[in-house]
């Protein structure tokens, strides 16, 4: 049986927002309620981002697009539920909840030329650097067409060499040491390159996580350790995951910064992440920085996940759905109109049919190719 | 031809890829100015700098991990791993990642790695310090793994390692780094999945691969002189790939195998070879193949608890006397 939830409370500021001069709870609260568990207090040594104001001073153009891949991405994702709820796909696994946090944290990167080491909850952040949402019901519906591995491979272990995505394995956070390598190289190399490594709370417990900030600490590595914290791993909460507020807390004993942000705010996010790609790019280190988002999906589609959280908290969480406060941001700064809206809207929803409609005409992958890539030739 | 031990012939291959390929670099514990625990890596700090010999934290996996994010950037990473018992600390980096990444990305992401170190016993160091892993990583596709026993091949299989696209597992036989051998100058690469004839015979094969081969020559002579028995000694030196023809050639022409290792009986290379020999020569067999393996515990301490549980030459010689139906 799942132990009792305690649920949000409506005003209360989260301890995960603490800044260490911040009231925990109170009107003077710097951001809505986000969690509903009672975290450890430890100490507090993350710096906590301001909330974006306004547009930021970024090109309406941008936000659009910003916007588009956001709403891309859930529709996307949503259709990898429905075919696998119809039975024509084994698996899906997703990042409903967590786009904003993803598109915030690719816009602050050079996208023609950084690395990104996505996790399995990565759909916008791939999308961003350049996966297509064809792509992705390729992997989801296993055909050959799937750009990560020909089907090989799970969906959402997203990948392309030519898009600079590094596949990540399912057993968590092994992207993280990964990410370490692919900046040292890129430093040895100076080639100027930031990597970009994301993962969960969850993730954060394994020993991959530590050994990857220590070995990035020592040598200053231009990586971003980018922590989707979405409050569960698979059922286990944040507060029997680790006794601290904030897993940025952690960057600290590593050497380098740890940045909490509000990961429903894609503008405060592109903020955060600009600035630690700045400070990579100057050879001044890594920085660990902490999103905090909610997941509103299961953890996969094998989860159910009315064993552990309730319905009502779910919904009390869609309530601050990171698409509809990016679209209100932006109609509130003269991005984004009705029409405009419309059309972004229809663009998508037919890119969606016609990447669903092409994925399940394509072919398996041809069996008699199970055997290749498993060793490279000279 | 020059005469050189293992340790040099090793760093030798290393230095001269490092020399001739900028993105060869090297990681592992203590590498760095103390030399290696194992002195293979001596002088290179001071040859290569620290960017390119990087002292690392304890931390196996991390630092792995480390080298398959590097290797996958392009660069051509070697792993010191202090033995090859603390590997265990980054199985799922070499297993779940380095062997799967090329397939998983299919074919888009190539690994070229090296990870190296002392493996298997005989230098009482106990059993967290014991283990013959050619079994256990052989087991998985994805990966390369070798076992030279010789300095001539531990240069020229090191070269080929470095050369490789794919993650190569080079398992050193740490009790034999001061053994001399001859080494030629220059360039010579060893390719994998060539076994070696190590010495040439009509009457039993004798297959081992690491230190073991050394054993197995020494019977070999001794079978000679006081038996008259010409023993073939094949040394397998390429675990994954693994040279099929060699050994049945070399059966179907002596019809007796004796396969000795170091490593535990079940589920190993020597139950390989044998199911190999009973798969396509049977018809060539005068008697059941034999296997001589390491006992079933781990590794002990003591000089004569240790040498109890591997292989003795008495071992091996009757393992070849029942092969050959000669009195025991």
């Amino acid at each position: 049986m799942a132990t009792e939830i305690k649920r949000p409370s409506t005003g209360a500021i989260q301890g995960a927002f603490h800044d260490g001069t911040t009231p925990r709870t109170g009107p003077d609260s710097i951001h809505p309620p986000l969690d509903h568990v009672d975290v450890g207090a430890g100490t507090i040594s993350a710096t906590v981002a301001p909330p974006s104001v306004g547009d930021e001073g970024l090109p309406h153009e941008t936000l659009r697009e910003m916007y588009r891949l956001v709403a891309l991405a859930r529709a996307v994702d949503e259709r990898m539920w429905q075919v696998n709820r119809a039975g024509r796909a084994p698996f899906a696994v997703s990042g409903q909840g967590h786009e904003a946090a993803q598109i915030g944290a690719a816009f602050a990167l050079d996208r023609s030329k950084d690395i990104v080491l996505p996790y399995y909850r990565d759909l916008a952040l791939s999308l961003a650097f350049g996966l297509t949402a064809s792509d992705l019901m390729m992997s989801v519906l296993a055909k050959a067409g799937d750009p990560a591995s020909g089907a090989r491979q799970m969906p959402a272990h997203y990948g392309s060499a030519r898009l600079r995505i590094v596949t990540a394995s399912s057993p968590v956070s092994t992207q993280l040491p990964h990410a370490t390598g692919t900046a040292y190289a890129a430093k040895l190399r100076g080639t100027g390159q930031v990597s970009l490594a994301c993962f969960g709370e969850g993730g954060s417990s394994k020993g991959d996580f530590h050994e990857a900030c220590n070995f990035a600490g020592i040598h200053k590595l231009p990586v971003i350790f980018f922590c989707e914290n979405n409050r569960y791993a698979i059922s286990v909460p944040q507060n029997l995951q680790m006794a601290i507020d904030n897993v940025a807390d952690r960057a600290a004993g590593y050497g380098f910064p740890g940045v909490v942000v509000d990961g429903t705010d894609l503008l405060a996010v592109h903020q955060v992440v600009k600035a630690a790609a700045d400070r990579a790019r100057r050879g001044e280190g890594p920085t660990l920085v902490e999103a905090k988002v909610y997941r509103f999906t299961p953890h996969t589609s094998d989860d159910d996940d009315r064993t552990y959280r309730s319905p009502e908290e779910v919904k009390a969480w869609r309530a601050r759905d990171p698409l509809a406060l990016f679209e209100a941001r932006l109609r509130e700064v003269g991005a984004l109109d009705d029409e405009t809206l419309t059309e972004i809207k229809g663009r998508i929803k037919s890119e969606v049919n016609e990447a669903t409609e092409a994925a399940e005409q394509a072919p398996f992958p041809d069996p008699t190719t199970f055997d290749r890539h498993v060793y490279a030739e000279r | 031809m020059p005469v050189m031990t293992y340790r040099e012939a090793l760093k030798s291959a290393m230095v001269a890829e490092m020399e001739r390929d900028e993105s060869v670099v090297m990681l592992g514990e203590d590498i760095g100015i103390y030399g290696g625990t194992h002195l293979i890596t001596d002088g290179l700090f001071e040859r290569f700098g620290p960017k390119r010999i990087i002292d690392t934290p304890i931390a196996e996996g991390g630092f792995t991990g480390a080298a398959i994010g590097m290797a996958m950037a392009g660069l051509r990473p070697i792993v010191e791993m202090m033995t090859w018992n603390f590997s265990f600390l980054a199985a799922d980096q070499i297993i779940q990642n380095a062997a799967k990444l090329r397939y998983f990305s299919g074919g888009q992401v190539t690994v070229p790695l090296v990870i190296r170190g002392p493996n298997g016993g005989g230098v009482q160091l106990s059993a967290q310090h014991t283990h013959s892993l050619e079994g256990f990583y052989g087991h998985f596709p994805g990966l390369k793994v070798v076992s030279p026993v010789t300095p001539h091949d531990v240069k020229g299989m090191m070269l080929t390692a470095i050369r490789d696209p794919n993650p190569v597992i080079f398992l050193e036989a740490g009790a034999l780094y001061g053994t001399k051998g001859e080494v030629p100058e220059g360039d010579f690469a060893v390719p994998f999945g060539e076994a070696r004839v190590a010495r040439e015979g009509r009457d039993i094969s004798l297959i081992a691969y690491g230190r073991q081969v050394n054993m197995v020559l020494k019977i070999a002579d001794k079978l000679a002189a006081e038996e008259g028995v010409e023993a073939e000694v094949i040394d397998l030196r390429s675990i994954r790939p693994f040279d099929e023809g060699t050994i049945l050639e070399s059966v179907r022409k002596t019809n007796r195998a004796v396969v000795v290792q170091e490593q535990w009986r079940y589920y190993s290379v020597a139950s390989e070879v044998a199911a190999l020999i009973q798969e396509q020569a049977f018809d060539h067999l005068d008697a059941p193949v034999e296997r001589v393996s390491g006992e079933e515990v781990p590794a002990p301490y003591a000089r004569n608890l240790e040498v109890a549980a591997f292989p003795s030459e008495q071992q091996i010689l009757d393992a070849a006397h029942r092969a050959l139906y000669r009195k025991v």
